[in-house]
């Protein structure tokens, strides 16, 4: 704690305020990588432990986690293709909590973009294939964008929580996709599947060249790279860093924390509703059911993984997307429930949280210690 | 006019007795949550509570035959979650809110996990008392035939609303939730209250679930619960930490969430999932006109995160 500092090792740490040594400067970075994978290591045996616990053999776990997720370039393809909404997903709960939002309900949001999509789809057919599917895009994205944009407006204007309220509107955006998709938009062919008319073949989108994934992962990327080049390198970004650390200093010094606020999380839930129009698009062919597949919630996972850096989702996104895509073999190699993935997912999550009372703790990471010496010893 | 015929009588009706049965769960976990945020910490994982609890007391009532042990089982497991959350908490940085949405994941995928082989067999149900006797119309019958739980909820509103007030352990509750420094001030440590006050939201969650797999629906599926043990979090918030107050808005959102049911049982089947989301929409409506940005709410622990 500050006020607990001695005034004797004031002088000292501003005294240390020179260049810093290439050791230094990895050092301080690399608490930001060492505790998240420490826990992940921690995380995954524990998970050990517990598969250990129900009678099966943690190491086959794990060989057929590898092989269903990342051992072969087809099992790689399935997880990139599993990371692509998720990139997006993690988005919508990333950009919020950089303003210290957590918002966790971005399936509403791609269940909405996906749906608005589709119906734009419909409603377009007959123009060029390119204009379409950019409407088809705009309309995900307006669509999720006013629905978590809605959730800041509600937050910064009336105070309402924003972790009960977007996990409510997710389940109004749901109630609300079934309603238009076995009522209004349901196509009278789908029998089974309540779906809205499936989409022209022209209007789909494809893989990439010389890969069995669709342009969702490039759209996931760029979007994961513009989102970390609008936090760190914009004045909005700045802005809101001071806002999400301190709502009032940033009102002191004059920022809009109102239209900040509403802007991130409208452009988080545009994300997520892009996510919805991908899964339409590139996936499903048409809106039905299949939206609301939980990737919103492995989003919010794959968010506080990468601890709301977009750059860290990536990688992250591909981890979690692999041990997704490995669920099916878990299942039926090892007669293990489909839900083992969610166990693992749970206990990673856990972990992960826990490792943030260790930032800051160890001397290694912070150069300041090393200079300051004893002189803190028992006050920090 | 026939008796049973009761036209659209029926829909207040099936509303009424809707209210009763889909309300007991949402009287749990809100009593369970208003202990843990009247301590100052909030546990939104009673959510995956209260599906683990559901699965928990379906799998023992299946291998005991006995609901009973079943409820005991799941109020066991729900402590287990509670204390776990309050365990957890008392570590600087780790986040009370970001701790409850990973246990809320991780409840409901353990639930899943060990709950697949248990998704056939039926389990024997809680037992439930016909305070309609008196009347010859069926619907009544129905809608006045009262499970146990709804009583015991009924009764622990009233005796939580008294101790609150009137126990040393409420004021010691009451004293850590609105300030941590006052409590150590008086020799109390706050993380051993919230670490007991979030196990025993915990165990009534647990309670909660087992309502729902051993009465009503009275079946274990993995869709049992669609965001009771959520709502009954900003539940609480609206009814301004007061346990007759979450009493009587479980009863509201039980009425909520009968409109849909009630409504196909007299023939209105058209937009059926707009009213299934009426729960939903209840709360956010309350949370939207309950909340105000230029004060902190009435009666809101001090040390509550979630009001700050």
């Amino acid at each position: 704690m500050a006020d607990t500092v001695s005034s004797a090792s004031v002088p000292v740490m501003l005294g240390a305020k020179s260049y810093p040594t290439a050791f230094e400067w990895i050092a301080r970075r690399a608490e930001a990588f060492v505790i998240p994978l420490a826990a992940l290591i921690v995380g995954m045996a524990l998970f050990s432990l517990f598969i250990a616990l129900v009678g099966k053999s943690p190491a086959q776990l794990y060989e057929t986690m590898w092989r269903g997720g990342f051992g072969s370039w087809f099992s790689v393809q399935n997880s990139l293709s599993r990371a692509a909404p998720l990139l997006l997903a993690a988005l919508c709960v990333a950009l919020p909590a950089r303003l210290g939002l957590v918002v966790i309900g971005g399936e509403g949001a791609i269940v909405l973009g996906g749906v608005a999509a589709a119906a734009m789809g419909v409603a377009a057919s007959g123009a060029p294939a390119f204009f379409v599917i950019l409407a088809m895009g705009v309309a995900g994205l307006a669509a999720g964008g006013i629905w978590i944009g809605a959730v800041g407006a509600l937050r910064h204007y009336r105070a309402v929580n924003e972790t009960i309220s977007s996990l409510l509107m997710a389940y109004i955006a749901i109630a609300l996709m079934n309603h238009l998709v076995e009522g209004p938009l349901r196509d009278p062919a789908s029998l089974n599947k309540p779906s809205t008319e499936p989409l022209a073949e022209a209007y789909r989108i494809g893989n990439i060249p010389g890969m069995d994934v669709h342009w969702g992962l490039v759209v996931g990327i760029t979007a994961c790279i513009l989102s970390w080049l609008l936090i760190e390198k914009t004045r909005w970004g700045f802005a809101a860093r001071i806002a999400g650390g301190n709502v009032r200093a940033a009102q002191v010094q004059g920022l809009a924390v109102g239209p900040l606020i509403v802007g991130f999380t409208a452009l988080a839930g545009g994300f997520a509703g892009l996510a919805g129009m991908l899964e339409v698009a590139a996936v499903q062919g048409s809106a039905n059911a299949s939206l609301a597949a939980g990737y919103g919630y492995t989003g919010i996972l794959v968010a506080f993984l990468a601890r709301h850096n977009p750059l860290a989702i990536i990688p992250v996104a591909f981890l979690l997307g692999g041990i997704d895509a490995s669920g099916g073999l878990i299942q039926r190699r090892m007669d293990l429930p489909d839900a083992t993935v969610l166990v693992l997912q749970g206990m990673l999550f856990v972990v992960i949280l826990f490792s943030e009372t260790f930032y800051g703790r160890f001397k290694a990471f912070n150069p300041d210690l090393w200079q300051r010496g004893d002189l803190l010893k028992g006050t920090a | 006019m026939d008796a049973t015929e009761i036209g659209l009588w029926g829909v207040p009706l099936a509303m009424l007795g809707g209210a009763i049965r889909v309300s007991t769960p949402f009287i749990f976990v809100s009593l369970g949550e208003a202990i843990t945020e009247r301590s100052g910490r909030i546990n939104l994982g009673l959510e995956g509570t209260l599906v683990f609890g559901a699965m928990t007391a379906y799998a023992v009532a299946v291998m005991t035959g006995s609901p009973w042990l079943g409820l005991l089982a799941a109020a066991a497991a729900g402590l287990c979650f509670g204390l776990f959350h309050g365990w957890i908490c008392k570590f600087r940085g780790v986040n009370d809110i970001a701790i409850g949405i990973a246990l809320m994941l991780f409840g409901s995928g353990l639930a899943f996990f060990f709950g697949k082989p248990f998704i056939q067999p039926s389990a024997p149900d809680l037992p439930a008392i016909p305070f309609g006797g008196w009347s010859d119309v069926p619907q009544v019958q129905a809608a006045l035939n009262v499970n146990v739980l709804f009583l015991i909820g009924a009764a622990l509103a009233v005796f939580l609303w008294w101790a609150f007030r009137n126990t040393r352990a409420g004021l010691i509750l009451r004293v850590v939730g609105d300030s941590s420094d006052a409590a150590r001030a008086m020799g109390l440590n706050p993380n051993t209250v919230r670490l007991i006050a979030t196990g025993i939201g915990g165990a009534l969650a647990g309670i909660g679930g087992a309502y729902l797999s051993l009465y009503y629906p009275g079946s274990w599926t993995e869709g049992i619960s669609s965001g009771q043990g959520l709502m009954a979090v900003a539940l609480v918030i609206f009814a301004r930490w007061n346990p007759l107050g979450c009493f009587a808005a479980a009863l509201l959102f039980g009425g909520a969430g009968a409109l849909g049911p009630a409504l196909q049982s007299v023939g209105v089947t058209q937009g059926y999932y707009l009213f299934y989301a009426a729960p939903y929409i209840l709360t956010l409506v309350i949370m939207i006109a309950t909340s105000s940005p230029s004060r902190s709410l009435a009666g809101a622990p001090g040390e509550l995160s979630i009001t700050k």
